[in-house]
Order: C-alpha cells, then structure tokens, then sequence
C-alpha cells in the first residue's frame, strides 16, 4: 500500500480524541487561528495520516477571521491547499474568500432523478437504454451535442439565469429549478468579471459530462433507512429507478478558478495576508478582488447546474426513445441537485450570535436541517436532501441534513468515499477489460468513452463509501435515508 | 514507483487523486517542452498525433513558476478550444527582465479524432501544487508539477 500513498506532512500534526468520530487537531502553531476538528473513524484516520490531509486542515486554520474550527469530513483526503471533503467558515468583513477553498471544478455536483419505475420493469432494456443515453449525453473528450448551439450572449445569459435558461427552452420541466440547491440559479452572477478564456473553454463544452470521476449511473433503492424521510423525496419502494448525474462546470469553471488564483495571488501581497501555501491565495472578504471571485464563481456555479440540467433533459429523453412513454408517466422526477464545490454567504450562529459568513464546502455536501428557509417547500419538514456518490459499481447515498450539522459543521457533510489509490497503481492493479467482466458478473453493465478511466476508477482505488457515511449517521451531521447500487454505468 | 517515459525524460510519479509529472531537460526550455509533452501523454497517446498544423503561442509571467503555469494552461486551453491535441513544441525567443519572463512557442499537432487518437484523460487544470524546478547540475533542470485531472 505504502507505493499509493501521498508523502506525508512535512511534520507531525497532533490530534487529541473527542469522541470515536471526532478529534482535534489542537493550535499547535502560532498561526493556527483556531483548532482543526477532523471526523472520522480509526480507519479513515489513517489513511489521512499517511498524507498531507491533516496538515492542511491545520494550513486552513491559519485562514484570517476564520470561525470555530478548521474542518474535515470522513472522505477527507489531501487537495490543492485545503484537504477534499472540508469546511472552513470565515466572517464576511474581517475573514477572506479563497478559490483553493472552492476548487478548481466549481460546482462540481450530483443531481438525482427518482422514477416509478421497478428493476424488473427496465431489465430487459437495459442493453439499449444505456447506448441510448451514452449516444445522447456527449462524454469523453471533445464531444458535443451539435443542436445545443449555444452563442456568446447566450453563454452570459445562462450563468446569469441558472436551470431556468433551460426549462425556458424546452430542456426540463417548470418543477426542476425549485429542486436545486440554489434553485438552480444562484444570486449576484456576473458574466462581466470572467474571462474571455473562460468563456470560450465553457462555450464548447457545455452539455458534456466531462471524464475522470464523472458519471452518470442508472440505479436502484438498494435498501430505504428513513421510510417518512424517503417517501418525501419521492423514493418510495426497494427496486425502484432512479439516475444519479455526477459531473460539474467542465473547462468554465476549472479557468474561473485559476484565474481567481492569480489574481488572489497578487491580493495576498497587496493586503499584507501571511499565507503558509501558495493555493490558499485568498483576498479579505470585503475587497473587490473577493467580490468579483464571488460573481464569477457564480456564474460558473450556474454553468454546472445547467450542464447537469442539459445532461438530465438528454436522459428523460433516451427512456422515452427506449420505453415508448413519456418522461412524465414514467415519473422521472428531479429529486434534489446538490453541489460539492461552491462558496456561500450564510448565517451561523457563533458563540450564540448569529453571524454572516462565508462558508467554503471543498468537497462537502450542504447538509442543512429542517424547517430552514433554503430547503424546498415540499422537502422542509424533513430537511435537505444530501447526495453522496460513491465510486464506480458501489452505492450511492441519499442522506438528510440535520440541526447537528448546523452545530459542528456550518451545515455540512461528507461528498464522496475519496481516493486511497493513485491512478498508475490502480492501472497496475487492474485493467479495463478486467473491471468491466468483474461489474457484468455482479449484473452491472458499463459504457466508457476510455477504457483505461474503468481501471483508474475500480472501486478498489476508493475509500468505501458505506464507511464515509456511517460516520456521517453515527455523529449526526447527515443521517441514513436511502442506499442506492448501480445497475448501469456511463463514464467519460 | 514510477513510469518513464521518452528516454526517461519523462517520468509519471505516484499520486492519489491525480497526475504528478516529473520532466528534466539539459536547458529550461527543453524541461518546459518536456512539460508540455508530459501534458499531452496525459490526455492522449503522443506518438499518434502527428504534426499536420502548426500554431504558436507566446506566454508570459513574473516568475518562473508561473511560467510554468501558463505555459502548460494555455496550451491546454488552445487543445479545448481548437479541439486540438500537441506533440511537438519547440520554444524560442526566451526574453528574461527584471520583472517578468516570456517565451514564444511553435507547437505542433492535429485536430482530435475518435477514430484515431487515444483518449486517456481529460486534464482539468495545471496546479502549484508541489511544483518543483530544480537545477540539478550544469547539464540537468528537473520540472515536477501536478495536473488536475
């Protein structure tokens, strides 16, 4: 194993035990602002240990003006600056705003379709279904839809207007903006503020699930945990369809954030910020520098909603071509469309004042709880909706956000399981062929743009997500409703 | 364990989540076209792509580091917005000043064809991640970089 792992932290990070699924990472520097807080269990935290995961976490708590804690979630693994799967909140005026918090794909996020149709019913059309949808929905390198012609105004108008560009347009239905974090269109967007360059790699690609980790999956309930929970969001039987979308805002969003990157390099000097990594760049919160990062990350934000909207309408589409009814008899319903990389403005309560902050989720899933005014009308009583993926051929995660997450985690909960193997090692380990006759025998039938992406992404080059999640039930900050596996894989 | 590739002048590093690159050259430039190469055997299989069109890109930074940076984002954005892909580069007209460095670039390639090319892995963007450029000895610059894949 010793070959997979990252080189570990330049120096010894402490951590004291809290509980069996917290600890802390104490201010053992001076310019540690506040401690780190780390959820995961003996295991998990191992393999954090054997990179730089928590010494980033304690980097972060030398953000200025950050609250309570530096935080990693269960699938935490080392990144760009900040670990993957984190939370760091900072306050509105006197804290900063980093791309590095964010990542480089904005947005990147998971949307969920639930179905009234069973197993037994789409068995048969399985073969067909799934060459439909990956002849509709373009993957894999330089692949587009050639009648989405999208024109430069039209590109602004889109980041601007979020999912109801779309649906005005014909691509989805009325209901499916209400269903998004966000409602698919996130505020304060300016087209302005993101580079030309950004426009014209976002202008070819939009309406492409992208490669890597991206996927789209058609899946069954496994198993419900949450029978009142599950049957608000439209999940109501074991054996039921659903689609699971997992892609993000493709090259728009990857050069907003290297943009921002530069130009916060820059701000750090000129605000005087003492930094202990170059991908934390960030700029004070009140700055023009963090206003117009947030306006274009806005924009990119919308962009990824309305791929994944495009991608969706495309997918009602091939059931309708394979199944002969239409999308609405077959009940293909937008669950929730939550995203893993974003920044937001939101109120929190610190030290039982109620303050505005800017909360950056790098790889973690909003998990906000009932009764909130973000959650939509329908989902309220019960509370938001958390999607959490898992690796290619292992289930998939529909949680539900909780008071406990407003307390430990600014709302927050894991993302996905996170990689334990390098790329090269798992090509080393497995092949495509191997991978694929390995899922076939399990009933599970895979369309790949590249083969060698199959071995790169066996699911033994994950962390298991089934463990990720029983963290996140166990402390609370998002419980169990629903365990979906996959019958079907399209990747990139 | 690593994978070498052309000569061992590039070498691909072990990286959990994404591609860690190492390249050498006996002059900067040659470490920097070697970057560019290291880039496009990510994406594809450089030996198919032959050199039927010729583009040239200049590029600019304040240091060295950010050289980098921008030499490979462009040619990554020049790949997607041409649909492209690049196998030859040569870099000329190396201008250093006090405050800023620049290079202009011939590069070589051809138009992305199913059919015919490879796909390997789309390449999200060039990081600072670890990036080391090192001068080994009088004959040897080492390059070492991430890429977000």
């Amino acid at each position: 194993m010793s070959e997979d792992e990252g080189r570990p932290a330049p120096e010894h990070v402490p951590l004291e035990k809290i509980t069996d699924h917290i600890w802390k990472i104490p201010q053992y520097k001076k310019d540690m602002n506040v401690s780190g807080i780390v959820f995961a269990n003996q295991s998990l935290l191992e393999k954090m240990q054997a990179d730089r995961t928590l010494w980033q976490c304690a980097n972060v708590a030398q953000l200025p003006g950050i609250y309570k804690h530096a935080i990693t979630l269960p699938d935490g693994h080392e990144g760009y600056g900040f670990p993957i799967g984190g939370v760091a909140a900072t306050d509105y005026n006197e804290g900063v705003i980093s791309p590095g918090g964010v990542g480089y794909d904005i947005n990147c996020g998971v949307r969920l379709l639930s179905s009234d149709i069973t197993e037994q019913d789409i068995r048969p059309h399985l073969p067909v279904l799934v060459e439909t949808i990956f002849r509709n929905v373009p993957s894999g390198l330089g692949s587009r839809r050639k009648d989405l012609t999208i024109s430069n105004s039209d590109l602004d108008r889109l980041a601007v207007d979020g999912v109801n560009f779309l649906v005005e347009r014909g691509l989805g239905w009325k209901e499916d903006a209400e269903h998004c974090e966000e409602q698919g269109c996130m505020m304060n967007a300016n087209p302005d503020v993101v580079s030309n360059t950004a426009k014209s790699r976002g202008l070819t690609q939009i309406g492409t699930l992208g490669s890597g980790n991206h996927f789209l999956e058609i899946q069954k309930v496994d198993k419900i945990f949450n029978l009142k929970t599950a049957k608000t969001f439209g999940i109501t039987h074991e054996g039921q369809i659903m689609v699971m979308i997992h892609c993000g805002s493709r090259g728009y969003g990857h050069q907003v954030c290297s943009d921002y990157l530069r130009i916060m390099e820059h701000a750090v000097q000129k605000h005087k910020i003492n930094i202990p990594d170059r991908e934390l760049a960030c700029a004070p919160g009140s700055s023009l520098e963090a206003r117009n990062y947030y306006q274009a990350m806005a924009c990119a934000v919308n962009y990824a909603f309305v791929n994944r909207q495009a991608i969706m309408h495309w997918v009602r589409q091939s059931f309708q071509q394979v199944l002969k009814r239409d999308p609405e008899k077959l009940g293909l319903q937008l669950v929730y469309d939550v995203a893993h990389n974003i920044a937001k403005i939101e109120n929190h309560k610190i030290d039982n004042e109620t303050k505005k902050v800017w909360v950056h989720r790098k790889g973690a899933t909003r998990a906000f709880p009932p009764g909130h005014q973000d959650i939509p009308t329908d989902y309220r009583n019960e509370g938001q909706p958390v999607l959490i993926p898992g690796s290619m051929g292992t289930s998939s995660w529909v949680l539900v956000g909780s008071q406990k997450a407003m307390d430990l985690t600014f709302g927050s909960t894991a993302h996905g399981a996170g990689r334990i193997m390098s790329r090269s090692a798992a090509k080393r380990k497995y092949w495509g062929g191997e991978i694929r006759t390995s899922l076939e025998k399990r009933g599970i039938t895979v369309k790949a743009a590249s083969p060698m992406v199959l071995a790169e992404e066996a699911d033994g080059a994950y962390k298991n997500v089934d463990t990720v999640v029983d963290v996140s039930d166990q402390v609370g900050i998002a419980t169990k409703v629903a365990r979906l596996v996959p019958l079907s894989v399209v990747k990139g | 364990m690593s994978w070498k590739l052309f000569g061992g002048k590039i070498e691909f590093l072990e990286h959990t989540a994404d591609v860690y690159v190492r390249t050498y050259g006996v002059s900067v430039q040659e470490a920097f076209e070697n970057a560019a190469l290291a880039m496009f055997e990510t994406i594809t299989k450089t030996m198919k792509v032959t050199h039927a069109v010729e583009d040239e890109i200049t590029v600019e930074a304040e240091d060295c580091y950010a050289l980098l940076y921008n030499w490979l984002e462009a040619l990554l954005v020049n790949s997607e917005v041409k649909g492209m892909l690049y196998s030859k580069f040569h870099i000329v007209d190396w201008v250093e000043t006090g405050d800023s460095l620049r290079f202009t670039a011939h590069i070589w390639g051809e138009k992305f064809q199913p059919k015919k090319h490879v796909q390997k892995v789309a390449v999200k963007a060039v990081t600072y991640h670890r990036m080391v450029i090192m001068q080994e000895n009088e004959r040897s610059i080492k390059l070492e970089f991430i890429l977000d894949i």
